[in-house]
């Protein structure tokens, strides 16, 4: 690793805080730890004596459950507080739940929530250390950063590459949080999706919105395909899943475009038959396992730098 | 109490009258004296205008004083206060209280409240029972219980047919109809839809909720032939659609907010709540529009849309926090921002903030003729402060501009030639 570098961030809040340097050093670290997954004994010591809060206020499986792993991994000990055990359901206010767990004095607050800016919010009222594990559409770093350590570990590289994102591309932070990344790092973004679920203002943000789906995969290094949702609070987007996966679905013969060594990712879960063909899913191009595994490591690293351990 | 005085050296700015010049002003028993009038100056007590302008008073023609119902956040003597510091003479007050004013009991209430209070107050009406955008309210029975004007404000009329019958049959009182145009599914967001609210996450609100209503008034007034008032313009296209109708013939009149002419999206930045509000702080290019429309007389008054909230509603996430800022004493150093920039004269700001307001309202004000009631504003164009928290007079905080060094405020307001606010005596 780089001598003189110190890791400069008290909080993980989204990936555009983080320079490409950052992201380099978290990616390395990350490298280092993933082989304790590997180990018969997958425990070090490191955070030992760490409080790590997992506060949930959206259900979550595998983000929680991935967090969780790399927190016990190193030896922290790890509370979790989901929304349904939560004092969100009794009206208790968010600032009002984060000076309560702050008076109990945790390390790390790991915090999901559905509205953009809550752990930013969270942030000002705790002592703690705070990781965004995603909040609303705005971002899901921790996601982000796994999915440039899985590119990095297959292609030696995060630079000049054609990232392809494809799905609801307004809903999503894993693509918001993706395409700041990416870019940072020196490579292209182009998404595609149905005009109902592409955001104004992509394209300040650096990524290039195409018109077809031939158009977005053409050329491509990655493939990231993303969790599709039908409805969203009324708003009509899309008529149905059947025809979503018609003409907006990743297919086997779609792929034929992209580079013969491009990558197929998703973020999980994935709707299997809507955006993504099961064959592609499961085909040696897809990284999606890759993905899981790297998001422990690069969680790891996560807790072990906002510790001040960089 | 007295309420003859002789205001001295100031510069008076009474565009009713084409008046911009040095000069003294003689009030005698709460009414303008004319200049050449045989006033026993002994009589008077003197008030000293030197660097400052004399003008009618200012008038805010949208403000919500909360009260009934949400007296914590402001109540109607704490929302004149705050109005009188901000050099208003008079506001209009939204019918969006709990209960909603769409009765003459609240209309009395209200004025009732107001009485001896730091400013008048003007109670506007609910276009529809409970504004729940079904019945029309009783206009006349509101008009008589001192009613200015009738509005749904902060929920939009959704039914076209109640909003062309209120425009009809306001008419038949003299109520001006003010519109809040946002339709009401496509402004479901909490920030304008744009680059930043993709960036931030939040869901946007596209200009064309606004436009589109403002359309549907214009069309509306334009085919009934009578009048309509376009509340807190905050788009390009809007700005656009009234200047055309404008020059069409239509009785339409629009007012602006100084955060729209002020700021944009990009205050948001950060999730700050209190850059939260309905219509949503828009693009620069809107802005630009905005001030354009300010300029060349698509837009006739300045309104603040004083809103106030507590903590309670504004320290939270930005999804959950409530929409609106206050602004009753910040409008005039914002406006005259403006001035400052050259962008409009003295004379302009005094239409924009005191002759069109009274106008559209059809309330007394907003000219130093003779005869005329003695309501005006000192102010000091040149003095600059910082807006702290420490300072705001209105009960809530909500204001993107807290600690922002602001030029140009009141030093003094008089209602009827009663002194109602004096700088140097607080
Ligand atoms: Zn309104």
């Amino acid at each position: 690793m780089n001598t003189g570098y110190f890791f400069p961030h008290r909080h993980i809040l989204g990936i555009d805080h983080l320079s490409r340097e950052d992201i380099l050093y978290i990616l390395d670290t990350a490298e280092s730890f993933k082989e304790i997954s590997a180990r018969p004994i997958k425990k070090v010591p490191t955070l030992r004596g760490h409080t790590i809060i997992n506060l949930f206020f959206e259900p979550s499986t595998r983000t929680r459950l991935s967090f969780e792993v790399a927190a016990k991994r190193m030896s922290a000990d790890t509370f979790n507080i989901s929304a349904s055990t939560s004092s969100a359901t009794k009206g208790e206010t968010l600032i009002d739940t984060a000076r309560n767990i702050s008076a109990m004095h945790p390390d790390i607050i790991i915090i999901r929530h559905s509205f953009s800016g809550a752990p930013h919010m969270l942030a000002r009222y705790v002592d703690a250390a705070v990781i965004n594990a995603g909040d609303g559409a705005h971002e899901h770093p921790s996601q982000g950063l796994l999915d440039m350590m899985t590119v990095k570990e297959h292609k030696g590289r995060l630079h000049d590459l054609k990232v392809a994102i494809v799905g609801d591309i307004l809903h999503s932070r894993v693509a918001h949080s993706a395409i700041q990344g990416f870019t940072r790092m020196g490579s292209s973004v182009q998404v595609y999706g149905p005009s109902t679920l592409i955001p104004k203002g992509l394209e300040q943000l650096g990524a290039r919105v195409c018109t077809s789906l031939e158009e977005v995969v053409r050329d491509a290094d990655i493939v990231m395909t993303l969790r599709i949702q039908k409805e969203r609070q009324n708003d009509p987007l899309l008529p149905s899943f059947r025809e979503y996966s018609r003409q907006f679905g990743v297919t086997k013969q779609l792929m034929g475009l992209a580079k013969p060594d491009a990558l197929v990712m998703h973020p999980g879960p994935v709707n299997r038959g809507v955006e993504l063909m099961p064959e592609v899913a499961d085909s040696s191009q897809s990284v999606i396992l890759n993905q899981v595994t790297n998001g422990v490591a690069v969680r790891m690293a996560l807790l072990y730098l906002v510790m001040g351990n960089g | 109490m007295n309420r003859s005085w002789w205001i001295k050296n100031g510069r008076l700015i009474d565009p009713a009258n084409k008046v911009d010049d040095q000069g003294d002003l003689y009030i005698v028993d709460g009414r303008i004296c004319p200049p050449d009038s045989e006033v026993d100056r002994a009589q008077l007590e003197v008030i000293d205008a030197a660097g400052c302008l004399v003008t009618p008073g200012l008038i805010d023609m949208h403000v919500h004083l909360r009260e009934p119902g949400q007296e914590y956040k402001e109540d109607i003597v704490s929302g004149a206060r705050a109005a009188a510091s901000g050099g208003f003479t008079a506001v209009a007050c939204m019918p969006n209280t709990r209960p909603v004013n769409d009765s003459s009991a609240v209309c009395a209430m209200i004025r009732q409240q107001a009485r001896g209070a730091a400013a008048r107050v003007y109670p506007v009406a609910a276009i529809s029972k409970g504004s729940r955008g079904e019945e029309l309210a009783e206009f006349g029975e509101l008009r008589d219980a001192g009613a200015v004007a009738v509005s749904d404000d902060g929920l939009p009329v959704h039914d076209s047919q109640l909003m062309r019958r209120a425009m009809e049959y306001a008419s038949d009182f003299g109520l001006a109809v003010i519109a809040h145009c946002e339709d009401p599914a496509l402004a479901s967001g909490v920030m304008n839809e744009g680059e930043v609210a993709t960036r931030l996450g939040l869901k946007g609100i596209p200009t064309a909720a606004e436009s589109i209503m403002v359309y549907r008034e214009i069309a509306l007034a334009e085919f009934t032939g009578k009048r309509v008032h376009i509340a807190h313009v905050s788009t390009a296209m809007s700005v656009d659609l009234i200047r055309a109708a404008k020059a069409r013939g239509v009785a339409v009149s629009a007012e602006t907010a100084p955060h729209y002419f002020t700021l944009t999206d990009q205050a948001v930045d950060g999730y700050q709540t209190n850059a939260k509000m309905n219509p949503p702080l828009r693009s620069e290019a809107d802005r630009q529009a905005v001030i354009q429309g300010l300029q060349d007389g698509t837009l006739d008054a300045i309104a603040t849309d004083h809103a106030p909230h507590s903590s309670l509603e504004k320290e939270t996430e930005f999804d959950a926090a409530a929409f609106g800022i206050i602004g009753l004493e910040t409008a005039l150093p914002l406006s005259l921002e403006l001035v400052r920039q050259g962008v409009i004269s003295e004379s302009r700001l005094v239409e924009l903030l005191a002759v069109n307001p009274a106008r559209i309202l059809g309330v007394e004000g907003g000219s130093l003729s003779p005869g005329a009631v003695a309501d005006l504003t000192i102010i000091k164009p040149d003095d600059r402060f910082v807006y702290t928290a420490a300072a705001i007079v209105s009960k809530s905080h909500n204001t993107p501009f807290l600690d922002r060094t602001l030029e140009g405020r009141a030093q003094l307001t008089m209602v009827a030639g009663e002194l109602k606010f004096s700088r140097q005596a607080r």
